[in-house]
C-alpha cells in the first residue's frame, strides 16, 4: 500500500499543482466561458468523442474478429499489420491525410479528372477539416488500442467457449454477438478508454482541422487570453469527465470474471471459418482498408516530401534526436512498467475501494493536454529546485540552481506521469485473467509471497508487461507538447524535431524525421504483435 | 528488509539524478562566454544570424525553442534561470512578458538609435527587430482590384469568397486588436460579423494553406502575412507552392488611411539573464545593418531600422506604408480581440 501510495502521490503532484494553479484563478473569465465558449466546445467534444468511440470500436473488433474466427487471403499478414497505424503521431495523421485528401491530392485530382470539373466551387467533396473528418482520423490511428486488447481476449478465452456454440450449431454471427462480444466487451471498453483519452488530451490534430474542442479552449484561454488560471480550471473539469470514463471501465471491468483456461488447450489450432473465395476477399478487403488509411497513406505523403530531402539523412541533429527518443521513450517504458506493477501489486493485495481509488487516480494525467500537464510539472519541479537551491546556500554557501528543471529527467517524469495509464491498463487486464486462486496455491506450495510474485505471477504477467512496454514505448516515442516545454538547451527528440519545422508552416521540412518516428514505433510493434499472437495463433 | 531495498532504491534515484542533471548541462562550462536564448521563433530561421553573431564576438548562443509556456517556464524558473534573452515573434508576447516581470529594461543608445520609437518599449523591456505586414491575398484572375480596406472585407460583394486561419491564432488577433484600437470594440465587431458572414469556409490551416485555397479555387480573396509569399515564391523544394503564390497578388489594405497592420519580432532581456553584457552584445547586434539585411534576405521581412531594405523579392509586392499606432496599443486589446472572435464565433465560418 505505501509504495503505491507514493507513486500515485509522485505522479498525481503534477496535477495537484495546476489544481493550485486552479484555484488561485478569480474566475474572471467564466462569464465569458461560460456564455461563448463552453457550450459550444463540450458540444463538439462529445461528438467528437462519440464518433471516436463508434469509429474505433467497430474497426478494432470487427477487424479482430474477421482475422480471429476467419480464414480469407492474407489472413496472417493482415492480423499484424493491422496494428501498425499506432505507430503514426495523430498530428502528421491529421496533416498527411489533410494533403492526401486536398484539392490538389490525388483523390481530388481524380475526382475533377473523371468529373471534367476545374475548380473546387464545381463538385461536392467531403470536407476533412471538421468534426467528422477529425473522428476519421484520429479513429484511423487510434482504433488499434481496441484492436489489441479485444485480439489477445479473442485469442485467450472465447475459443473453447466458442467452439462449445459452434459444436452446438450456432451460425458464427451469432457466436460473435451472443458469446465472443460480451466475453471482450471489459477488453473492448479498457481500449476505448485509451482511444478516447487520447482523443480528448489531443491538440495538434484538432488545431490543424479546425475543430475546437475543450483542450481547444484550454489552450485558447491560456494563450490568447493570458490565464493559465481559467485554463487550469477548464482542465479540472475535464478531469472530472475523465474520472467519469475511467469509472465506466472499472465498472465493466468488475464484471469480467472469465479467467484463462488451462494452458495446454490453448495450443490448439483455432478452427476457422473458412471462406469461399469472393467472400474471402472481401474481409482480405475489409482488413486491408484500415491499414491503408491509417498507415500506408500518411507514410506515403511523408515519404514524397522525404524524397526530396534526402539530404537531412547525413544531417548530425537526426541522429542524435533518434538517439534521445530512444533513451527517453526505453526509461519511460521501463519506469511505468515498475510503478504500474507496483500499483497492481497493491490492488491484488488489497481489495477494497481505498485500493481502488489509490490506483486510479495515479493514471488520470493521460487524459490532460501534454502542455498543461508539462506546465504542472514545471512549476512544481522549479518550487523544488529554487527552494533546495536557495536552503543549501544559506547552509552550505553551495549554490545548486536548477537540479531538475529543464533536464531529460524531467521530460522522462512528465511521459511517465502521461503515459503510466497505458501500462496500467495492460498490466491490470494482465492481471485479471489470471485465476484468482494461483496466489493462495503457491502459498500453500510453500512459496513467500514475494517469490510468488516473481517466479509464478511474473512469468505469467510477460505477455502483458511487453504489451505495455511497447505501447509505452511507441507513445512516447510520439510525445511532443511535454517534451518540447521540459526539454534542455539543444535537445531534440524525433517529435520535436517535426515540429521546429512543421510549427513555421513547412511540415515537409520535417518529413523525414517523422518517418524516423514510425521507423523507431513500427519495430517494437511488429514485434508485439509477433510475440502476442506468435504462441497462440498457429 | 524493507528499510534496505528503499535505501538501495534511494541511492539509485539519487545517483540518476545526479547523473541527468549532468547529463544535461553540457556546454554550461565549454565556453568563455554565452548566451541563452529561450526563443518563439524556430531555430532554423535565426541560426545563419547566430552565427554572424558568433564569428563576430566570439560569443557563442544556445537556443531553445518553445512557441507555448515560454513565459511559464522563465517566470517558474525564478532566479536561477538560465535563460539571457528571449525571441519572439508577436507584440503580444512581448508585453506579456514585460508584465509579468520576467524581463529588465535595457539602456542603450545604439539600439535607441536603430530602432525607431513605435517598435520598441518605452521603458526599454523590449524591442522590434522586424515587421510583418497582415496582408490580403487576392486572386490574379478571380479579383479586379488592386487596392482594399480592411473595412471591405465585410462588405457583400466578397460573400463566400474569403479564407483566413483560426480567428485566435495571435496574427489574426493582432489584426483585430489594432482594429479595436482604431474602431472601438463595437464598430469592431459589427465588422468581425460581416467578416464571418463573408467566410468560403470554416477558418483552419495555416497562412500558406490560404494562398492554397485561392490556388484551388475556393476563395477568391485570403488574410495573410507578407513573408510567407516570399517562403512560397522561393520554395525550390515543394515546386507546387510556387503554382500557389504564382495565384495570388499581395494587396496592402489600409484602416481608415492610417496604413496596414504590421505585427513586429522582436528581443526582451530577462530579468535574471546571468549573461548581461554578452545578451546586451547580441540585442545590439541584431539591431545593426548586418543581422537586419539578413533577416531581410533570408526570411522576407522588413527590417525595423530605417535605411535597411526589404529584400527586391519582397519590394515587387508594391510598398508598404505602416500603420504607426504604438503596437503597445494593438497588444492591449488581445484579449478583448480573442473574446469577440468566440463572441462572434469567427471559427465556425458562415454556415452558423
Amino acid at each position: 500500500m505505501v509504495p503505491a501510495a507514493a507513486v500515485t502521490v509522485a505522479v498525481v503532484l503534477p496535477i495537484v499543482t495546476l489544481f493550485l494553479v486552479a484555484v488561485t484563478g478569480s474566475g474572471a473569465d467564466w462569464s465569458h466561458l461560460a456564455a461563448n465558449v463552453l457550450p459550444k466546445a463540450t458540444v463538439t467534444t462529445m461528438a467528437l468523442l462519440t464518433m471516436v468511440a463508434l469509429l474505433s470500436a467497430t474497426t478494432g473488433v470487427a477487424t479482430a474478429w474477421f482475422v480471429n474466427s476467419h480464414d480469407f487471403p492474407l489472413r496472417r499478414t493482415l492480423s499484424w499489420m493491422l496494428v501498425l497505424p499506432l505507430a503514426i503521431p495523430p498530428y502528421l495523421a491529421a496533416y498527411a491525410m489533410g494533403e492526401f485528401l486536398h484539392f490538389t491530392g490525388p483523390i481530388q485530382s481524380a475526382v475533377r479528372m473523371i468529373g471534367g470539373f476545374q475548380s473546387a466551387r464545381d463538385y461536392w467533396f467531403p470536407e476533412i477539416r471538421s468534426t467528422p473528418g477529425a473522428a476519421f482520423v484520429l479513429s484511423s490511428v487510434l482504433y488499434p488500442y481496441v484492436y489489441l486488447t479485444t485480439r489477445i481476449v479473442f485469442l485467450m478465452q472465447g475459443r473453447n467457449i466458442a467452439d462449445v456454440a459452434r459444436t452446438l450449431g450456432s451460425p458464427p454471427l451469432k457466436v460473435f454477438a451472443t458469446i465472443l462480444l460480451p466475453v471482450a466487451r471489459p477488453a473492448i471498453i479498457a481500449g476505448l478508454v485509451l482511444v478516447l483519452m487520447e482523443t480528448l488530451n489531443d491538440i495538434g490534430a484538432v488545431e490543424y482541422l479546425g475543430v475546437r474542442t475543450l483542450t481547444f479552449s484550454v489552450y485558447s484561454t491560456w494563450l490568447n487570453r493570458g490565464s493559465l488560471e481559467g485554463a487550469a480550471q477548464i482542465a479540472c473539469v475535464m478531469l472530472v469527465l475523465v474520472m467519469a470514463l475511467i469509472w465506466v471501465e472499472q465498472w465493466a471491468r468488475r464484471r469480467q470474471r472469465y479467467h484463462e483456461a488451462r494452458a495446454t488447450q490453448m495450443r490448439r489450432r483455432i478452427p476457422r471459418t473458412r471462406l469461399p473465395g469472393a467472400c474471402g476477399l472481401v474481409l482480405s478487403l475489409a482488413c486491408i482498408i484500415p491499414v491503408l488509411i491509417g498507415f500506408v497513406i500518411p507514410v506515403w505523403v511523408l515519404a514524397g516530401y522525404a524524397a526530396h530531402r534526402l539530404g537531412q539523412l547525413s544531417d548530425p541533429q537526426l541522429y542524435s534526436a533518434l538517439l534521445n527518443s530512444l533513451t527517453v521513450a526505453c526509461a519511460t517504458a521501463f519506469l511505468t512498467i515498475i510503478l504500474a506493477l507496483v500499483l497492481a501489486n497493491a490492488l491484488r493485495h488489497n481489495h477494497g475501494s481505498r485500493a481502488e481509488i489509490l490506483t486510479r487516480f495515479a493514471v488520470v494525467g493521460y487524459a490532460l493536454p501534454g502542455t498543461i500537464l508539462g506546465i504542472g510539472l514545471l512549476i512544481m519541479l522549479a518550487r523544488f529546485d529554487n527552494i533546495l537551491s536557495s536552503v543549501l546556500t544559506e547552509m552550505f554557501g553551495i549554490r545548486t540552481g536548477l537540479l531538475f528543471t529543464g533536464t531529460a529527467a524531467a521530460v522522462v517524469y512528465a511521459c511517465t506521469a502521461r503515459f503510466l495509464a497505458v501500462a496500467d491498463s495492460s498490466i491490470q487486464s494482465g492481471l485479471h485473467k489470471l485465476p484468482p486462486d494461483i496466489d493462495p496455491a503457491a502459498r500453500l506450495l510453500g512459496h513467500s509471497s514475494s517469490d510468488t510474485a516473481r517466479h509464478i505471477l511474473l512469468p505469467l504477467l510477460k505477455p502483458a508487461i511487453i504489451t505495455a512496454g511497447v505501447i509505452v514505448f511507441v507513445d512516447t516515442i510520439k510525445e511532443l507538447s511535454a517534451t518540447i516545454l521540459l526539454r534542455p538547451f539543444g535537445y531534440n527528440t524525433l517529435a520535436t524535431l517535426v515540429y521546429e519545422n512543421a510549427s513555421r508552416g513547412a511540415v515537409e521540412d520535417g518529413a523525414v524525421a517523422a518517418l524516423f518516428i514510425v521507423a523507431a514505433a513500427v519495430f517494437p510493434v511488429i514485434l508485439l504483435s509477433r510475440a502476442l499472437m506468435h504462441d497462440r495463433d498457429i | 528488509m524493507i528499510f534496505k531495498t528503499a535505501h538501495h532504491l534511494a541511492a539509485r534515484a539519487i545517483a540518476f539524478a545526479a547523473f541527468s542533471s549532468v547529463l544535461a548541462m553540457p556546454g554550461a562550462a565549454l565556453s568563455a562566454e554565452t548566451v541563452n536564448i529561450y526563443s518563439y521563433r524556430q531555430p532554423q530561421l535565426i541560426q545563419k544570424v547566430l552565427d554572424a553573431f558568433t564569428a563576430e564576438t566570439g560569443i557563442d548562443t544556445r537556443v531553445l525553442f518553445l512557441d507555448k509556456g515560454l513565459e511559464e517556464r522563465i517566470s517558474a524558473e525564478g532566479e536561477n534561470s538560465p535563460a539571457d534573452v528571449i525571441l519572439s515573434t508577436d507584440i503580444s508576447r512581448l508585453t506579456e512578458a514585460k508584465e509579468r516581470g520576467i524581463t529588465q529594461a535595457v539602456s542603450s543608445d545604439t539600439i535607441d538609435a536603430d530602432i525607431p520609437a513605435e517598435y520598441r518599449d518605452p521603458e526599454g523591456h523590449w524591442f522590434g527587430l522586424t515587421k510583418r505586414g497582415r496582408v490580403v491575398y487576392a486572386s490574379r484572375h478571380r479579383v479586379a482590384t488592386d487596392s482594399l480596406t480592411y473595412a471591405s472585407l465585410a462588405e457583400p460583394e466578397w460573400k463566400g469568397r474569403i479564407c483566413m486561419r483560426s480567428g485566435q491564432h495571435s496574427y489574426n488577433l493582432g489584426l483585430f486588436g489594432a482594429l479595436i484600437a482604431h474602431w472601438g470594440v463595437e464598430k469592431t465587431e459589427t465588422w468581425m460579423t460581416g467578416l464571418k458572414s463573408n467566410l468560403a469556409r470554416k477558418p483552419n490551416g495555416n497562412d500558406r494553406a490560404q494562398a492554397k485555397g485561392i490556388f484551388s479555387g475556393e476563395c477568391d480573396i485570403a488574410i495573410g502575412n507578407t513573408y510567407y509569399v516570399g517562403l512560397m515564391q522561393t520554395n525550390d523544394k515543394e515546386p507546387e507552392q510556387k503554382d500557389w503564390a504564382d495565384a495570388i497578388k499581395v494587396i496592402f489594405p489600409d484602416i481608415d488611411g492610417v496604413g496596414t497592420h504590421v505585427n513586429i519580432s522582436g528581443v526582451a532581456m530577462t530579468r535574471y539573464a546571468p549573461n548581461r553584457q554578452a545578451a546586451l552584445k547580441l540585442i545590439e547586434f541584431l539591431t545593426t545593418d548586418t543581422a537586419q539585411r539578413a533577416y531581410a534576405e533570408e526570411v522576407f521581412e522588413y527590417p525595423v531600422k530605417p535605411g535597411v531594405p526589404a529584400s527586391g523579392l519582397v519590394q515587387s509586392w508594391g510598398v508598404l506604408k505602416a500603420d504607426t499606432l504604438p503596437l503597445t496599443e494593438v497588444a492591449k486589446y488581445r484579449k478583448a480581440a480573442s473574446e469577440m472572435v468566440d463572441r462572434v464565433g469567427l471559427d465556425d465560418g458562415a454556415g452558423s
